[in-house]
């Protein structure tokens, strides 16, 4: 088993977060709006794998979370302020009521049935936001802020234009730019907001996965009977398992929100919870990094890959005479542009088959040849010596 | 007045009647083996003991409380443990954390939202842990994982954390099945020293008669649901129905 120094893993993590604009600039994913998905779905993915990674429930319902975060956060944007804050603490608290509820009725049922449950749960959410609540949600159009909002706690507004989130002043769409070695650096409000968001609750995960808590949800996993004749009642268990993620996943959803203050119900889709699932499986389930890797590797297809059209690949197969470029094109074209998840999908069964463990588990196997060839050469260099 | 108290305990799966009348009174500090032949009801019997399946009717009361109608987990708090036919342990956890569970779920209770301090901290635990694991010789294996170890090991394992709670009863569902007879002695002599250092009721099912003879104080021995003879280990030997229950009908 490996064995991990928790605080050298939490200032690598730390550091890497905070660098991120820097470390990120070169793949072309150093703007801001980018920066913020990838935080926000570390978020979401750390809190889901508290679920699944420990558990091994697998939910596919955790985008109605996702969407009760930003449309509590959207509502505090129109009734209280544009400070994020009451809007965070709000989305936190009813997706966590939320969670319960939901989970009360789910886990009765283990597996199979719970994945469906919670689907069902999450499908009738989003047709609750996008037709019946429409007072509550704006159905299809969405929640917006308006320019006749309340906002009791902020200073009148005579500017006419919509004013934009902040945390006491600070806004979140500020940013700071400069240029370093050629790079185009954005350092930017919203981003740093979420990552030391990401950096607390990333450590508050560590400390659920080392404690008592994390243990039995663990056992949870492996024997779920066994626990019971050991005189551990399971549900409250799995249930506060549950509502933990579900507050995770509404405060992702209050970042969204307060990134770009705007919440529909397309957010609450059971592709989003699918897309949630693959993040954690990809990066690896039941891993502390895995989660939030693998949401950005996701994000970054999303953002990356969507974005090449045919001209960007006429530009790269230029050097190859006519006719192979245009087959080139022709046959790259259906992975990038509309087609980027294809390319998403294949990635994924590749990782799925030959790494179960996720990027994790790879990058494990990378560090453990690494060390083995080392230990390799030292024990060549001892030999003769003998 | 026993420890344990079975009175008319029946079940019927469809129309197999598996329990009859079943009666069984255990004193506190014995052991008491149930034998009787394959199909006899033995583990049926220990399920609805330990709240995996609900008789028809009848009572069980441990300790004067009713046992019947609790969920497994507080049918355990009450202090019944058992250890299954096959070792029913955490594979993906590793030998020191199977013994942990158990050392919470005494101190802590059924549930209890321990989630920011770090098993590590629990020094008390920890303690208690290896002292459990040194007891069934299991110190050099703490942190192999619980999946890789032998059968024999798994079920000392298992013991270990039934144990690791303190029950007041432990059930036993055939300790020594599969086993090799270098295995079973030293599971006998494991179970007598528990006998005797620690004191537990101990109702054991077996088949293995060489076990059931070197343990048990008493035995009752059950056939096609119902109990049909019990008594001192040498009166149930020689018993003309207990030999027509295990060799099939005497010759006319």
């Amino acid at each position: 088993m490996l064995k991990y120094n928790d605080k050298l893993l939490m200032l690598v993590f730390t550091i890497l977060v905070l660098t991120g604009p820097i470390i990120l600039a070169p793949f072309g994913a150093g703007y801001p709006d980018l920066l913020q998905r990838f935080v926000i779905f570390g978020i979401l993915a750390v809190g889901y794998n508290i679920l699944f990674g420990l558990t091994g429930y697998l939910s596919f319902g955790h985008a109605a979370f996702l969407g009760v975060g930003s449309y509590s956060t959207v509502w505090m944007f129109k009734l209280l302020t544009m400070n994020i804050i009451p809007g965070i603490i709000l989305a936190i608290i009813m997706s966590g009521l939320f969670a319960l509820l939901i989970g009360f009725i789910t886990l009765r049922r283990s597996g199979i049935y719970f994945s469906i449950l919670t689907l069902a749960f999450a499908q009738m959410s989003y047709s609750l936001a996008y037709s019946v609540l429409t007072p509550i949600t704006n159905g299809e159009t969405g929640l917006q802020i308006r320019l006749a909002d309340a906002r009791i706690l902020d200073a009148k507004n005579d500017s006419g234009s919509l004013p934009s989130t902040n945390l006491f002043g600070l806004e979140m769409n500020d940013t700071w730019r400069t240029t370093f070695m050629g790079m185009d650096l954005q350092f930017n409000v919203g981003f740093y907001v979420s990552a030391f968001i990401l950096i607390a609750v990333f450590y508050l995960s560590i400390r659920i996965f080392r404690s008592p808590f994390g243990l039995m949800l663990r056992a949870v996993k492996t024997n779920q009977n066994r626990l019971m004749y050991t005189g551990i009642n399971t549900k409250p268990y799995t249930l506060a398992a549950f509502v933990i993620s579900g507050m995770y996943a509404g405060l992702a959803g209050a970042l969204l929100a307060s990134m770009d203050p705007l919440a529909g119900a397309e957010r609450m889709q059971w592709t989003e919870s699918g897309s949630i699932v693959l993040m954690v499986i990809l990066g690896g389930a039941s891993t502390l990094l895995g989660p939030v890797l693998g949401a950005g590797v996701i994000k970054y297809f999303e953002a990356i890959f969507s974005r090449i059209n045919d001209n960007v690949l006429h530009e790269w197969f230029d050097i190859l005479p006519g006719f192979l470029e245009t087959f080139m094109v022709w046959i790259v074209h259906p992975f990038v542009g509309k087609g980027w998840s294809l390319t998403l999908g294949a990635v994924f069964m590749i990782i799925v088959i030959f790494l179960p463990g996720g990027l994790m588990e790879g990058a494990n196997r990378i560090g453990k040849r690494f060390v083995k060839l080392k230990r390799g050469s030292a024990d060549n260099a001892k030999t003769p010596a003998e | 007045m026993g420890i344990l108290e079975v009175q008319n305990v029946n079940k019927h799966f469809g129309g197999l009647h598996a329990l009859n009348n079943v009666n069984l009174d255990v004193k506190k500090g014995s052991v008491h083996a149930i034998i009787g032949p394959n199909g006899a009801g033995k583990s049926t019997f220990l399920n609805c003991l330990i709240g995996k399946l609900a008789p028809d009717t009848g009572s069980v009361m441990f300790q004067g409380k009713p046992v019947l109608g609790q969920k497994p987990h507080q049918i355990n708090q009450m202090g019944i443990s058992r250890v299954f036919q096959t070792p029913e342990i955490f594979t993906d956890l590793t030998v020191f954390e199977n013994v942990m569970i158990p050392c919470f779920a005494h101190r802590d209770g059924s549930f209890v939202l321990n989630a920011w301090k770090k098993v590590k901290g629990e020094t008390g635990i920890r303690e208690q842990a290896e002292q459990m694991l040194l007891d069934v010789n299991m110190q050099d294996k703490l942190h192999m994982n619980a999946a890789s170890l032998s059968r024999g090991d798994k079920r000392r394992l298992e013991l270990a954390m039934c144990l690791a709670q303190d029950p007041k009863l432990l059930l036993l569902d055939e300790p020594t099945a599969g086993m090799a007879r270098a295995d079973t002695n030293a599971t006998i002599d494991l179970l007598k020293h528990i006998s005797e250092t620690r004191g537990i009721t101990k109702v054991i099912i077996e088949h293995d008669m060489h076990v059931v003879f070197s343990l048990a104080d008493t035995i009752s021995v059950l056939a096609q649901g119902a109990i049909i003879a019990e008594g001192l280990p040498e009166d149930i030997k020689g018993h003309p129905k207990v030999r027509e229950a295990y060799l099939g009908e005497a010759e006319v």
